[in-house]
């Protein structure tokens, strides 16, 4: 087995809102280059594991994190430039959030937020943005109208040209394909595939098959602990090393 | 099949049956569309006779001398330009005192403060802070402003006083229309790495500032209709000052208010002529329908372009 090259380690992750502990200890490695799938019913602390890679759970009030979590061999509560931290972790939830700006507003939000204010720059930032999240033909002659006029599946397209604009090397989707018709969904997907020579990618679904169709490895989350976490080939079989991970991938429960 | 047939025709039936059941409730429903009408009239109708009372009694003294010349003859004629660039002065500073406070305030209430028992606390005190009645503004201004900052009875006294009775309001407008701007947004901005100021900056002010504002324009005439706070400290009976003069009063110096002198000269002074009181009723009505007009014109033109 050849070792990898690890770009997220996560050890003994525990968070609590208030009294409620969201995530239990959950111990896990993310891959360089890899489609990490999380999966995992409803309250099972996948969101909570993206919003405490890039530390934005620091805005939720009363929350509270033990254990570590390591991007690049560093430790992300350790780090004095939060907002560069969050520029190496692109980030999408669920509902899909136009700005109430301009399409390219929206896009070059990002840059000029870290200072940016070259023109032609941004404008090829938010070229590139849009092309590699399959929304520039759509969207390239009215680049100044608003955002939040965009269809709900332009609009996470949108989301995701966002989070690509500060150029990640990691790229947190959550749920993305819930407020997304079947169509995108599928060209989003697509675009998944592309940037995965780039980037590292989590993706954290309710549907077990996008996970099937898009991931390297697939972890399972229950109740906020790691079930399981294993190469699709694996998790997927008939003999995964857990009965619940099989129960749930094969839909007898959740 | 046949008896599926049956059903359809008797539901299709019951369309144009008027059983006393579909009749109680037509005779409920016109019940209560009559009770919110007459309440709505009740409301409107001493509103529309009120004003035009006022107006058929001021009419004699409207003009524009009206507003230009000075009080003459110990209150009993002339004009009221003294009191009205008086409660312009105090309008204009209290507001330009307490607008900059409050909306700062609320802005770290809103987006900075976390959620603990001292910020509950304050949020708390400007709850209760906004329904103090006048009077009690009046004497904290004037041992706060007057005596204990030796200020004097003074504009600056009375247009603190203002500002300390008109900042909770504002506070709390502008909190509100803060708290309308989605949490996504934030979160969108955090989440690409913006600062919180980034993200207030330009994303949640852009997109408040039309309640802010209205929260703001709003308090214009309940500073200016206010007598209780400015009676104690700075507001005079009597301040000569020349006619058409747009800079009479010092900020130590005592000014003449448009309220202050409605209530003077309907309960002081002897053989004032009718229509003068009405003159200035008219007048501060107007005032205070014009900002409204104003503030809602404003509040339709910013919500027409609303971003989502």
């Amino acid at each position: 087995m050849q070792s990898v090259a690890k770009k997220i380690q996560i050890s003994n992750l525990k968070v609590w809102y208030g009294s409620r502990e969201a995530i239990r200890g959950i111990s896990l490695d993310v891959h360089e280059n890899e489609i990490l799938a999380v999966i995992g019913p409803a309250q099972s602390g996948k969101t909570t594991l993206l919003k405490a890679i890039n530390r934005t759970i620091e805005f939720i009030p009363h929350s509270r994190v033990e254990g570590t979590v390591k991007v690049d061999d560093f430790d992300v509560r350790d780090v004095k430039n939060v907002y560069e931290l969050r520029r190496k972790i692109g980030m999408v939830f669920p509902m899909p959030v136009g700005l109430p700006l301009s399409i390219y507003d929206n896009v070059a939000f990002a840059p000029r937020a870290a200072g940016s204010r070259n023109r032609s720059e941004l404008d090829w930032i938010v070229e590139r943005s849009l092309r590699q999240a399959a929304l520039w033909d759509e969207v390239k002659d009215r680049l100044n109208s608003l955002g939040t006029k965009l269809s709900g599946g332009q609009q996470q397209r949108l989301t995701i040209a966002r989070a690509l604009s500060h150029d990640p090397e990691i790229l947190c989707l959550d749920e993305f394909s819930i407020a997304v018709d079947p169509v995108t969904t599928m060209r989003i997907e697509d675009v998944l595939k592309e940037l995965r020579s780039q980037m590292t990618i989590i993706l954290v679904t309710n549907l077990v098959h996008q996970a099937r169709r898009l991931a390297n490895r697939t972890a399972f989350l229950y109740n906020g602990n790691l079930v399981e976490i294993d190469s699709n080939e694996v998790i997927f079989s008939d003999s995964p090393a857990n009965k619940l991970t099989y129960d749930y991938v094969t839909g007898s429960f959740g | 099949m046949e008896a599926t047939n049956q059903e359809a025709l008797h539901d299709s039936e019951k369309l144009f049956v008027e059983t006393p059941f579909v009749r109680r409730k037509m005779r409920t429903e016109w019940v209560a569309r009559s009770v919110f009408l007459l309440m709505a009239l009740l409301m409107i109708c001493p509103l529309i006779f009120i004003v035009c009372y006022l107006f058929y009694k001021a009419l004699p003294v409207l003009s524009l001398d009206f507003l230009l010349a000075n009080p003459a003859r110990g209150m009993r004629e002339g004009g009221i330009w003294a009191p009205l660039i008086g409660t312009i002065y105090l309008v204009i500073i209290s507001l330009l005192v307490s607008a900059p406070i409050g909306v700062f305030a609320a802005v770290y209430l809103n987006e900075y403060a976390r959620d603990n028992w001292l910020t509950r606390f304050i949020n708390l005190a400007v709850v209760n802070l906004a329904g103090i009645p006048s009077i009690v503004h009046a004497l904290f201004g004037l041992g706060a402003f007057v005596l204990f900052a030796k200020m004097g009875r003074s504009v600056i006294a009375a247009s603190l006083t203002l500002a300390v009775m008109t900042l909770p309001v504002i506070i709390a407008a502008t909190k509100e229309s803060l708290s309308a701007v989605p949490m996504a947004f934030r979160e969108a901005c955090w989440n690409v790495g913006a600062t919180r100021w980034q993200t207030i900056r330009h994303i949640v002010l852009p997109n408040s500032v039309g309640g802010i504002l209205t929260g703001i324009i709003l308090q214009v005439s309940r500073a200016a209709g206010e007598t209780a706070p400015i009676m104690f400290t700075g507001a005079v009976f009597y301040k000569a000052i020349a006619a058409g003069d747009i800079l009479p009063y010092g900020l130590f110096d005592q000014c003449m208010a448009l309220s202050m002198h409605l209530f003077t000269i309907s309960t002081q002074v002897p053989d004032v002529p009718e229509a003068l009181p009405y003159g200035i009723a008219v007048v501060l009505l107007g005032t205070v329908l014009v900002v409204n007009a104003v503030s809602i014109v404003l509040r339709t033109a910013l919500r027409s372009r609303k971003k989502w």
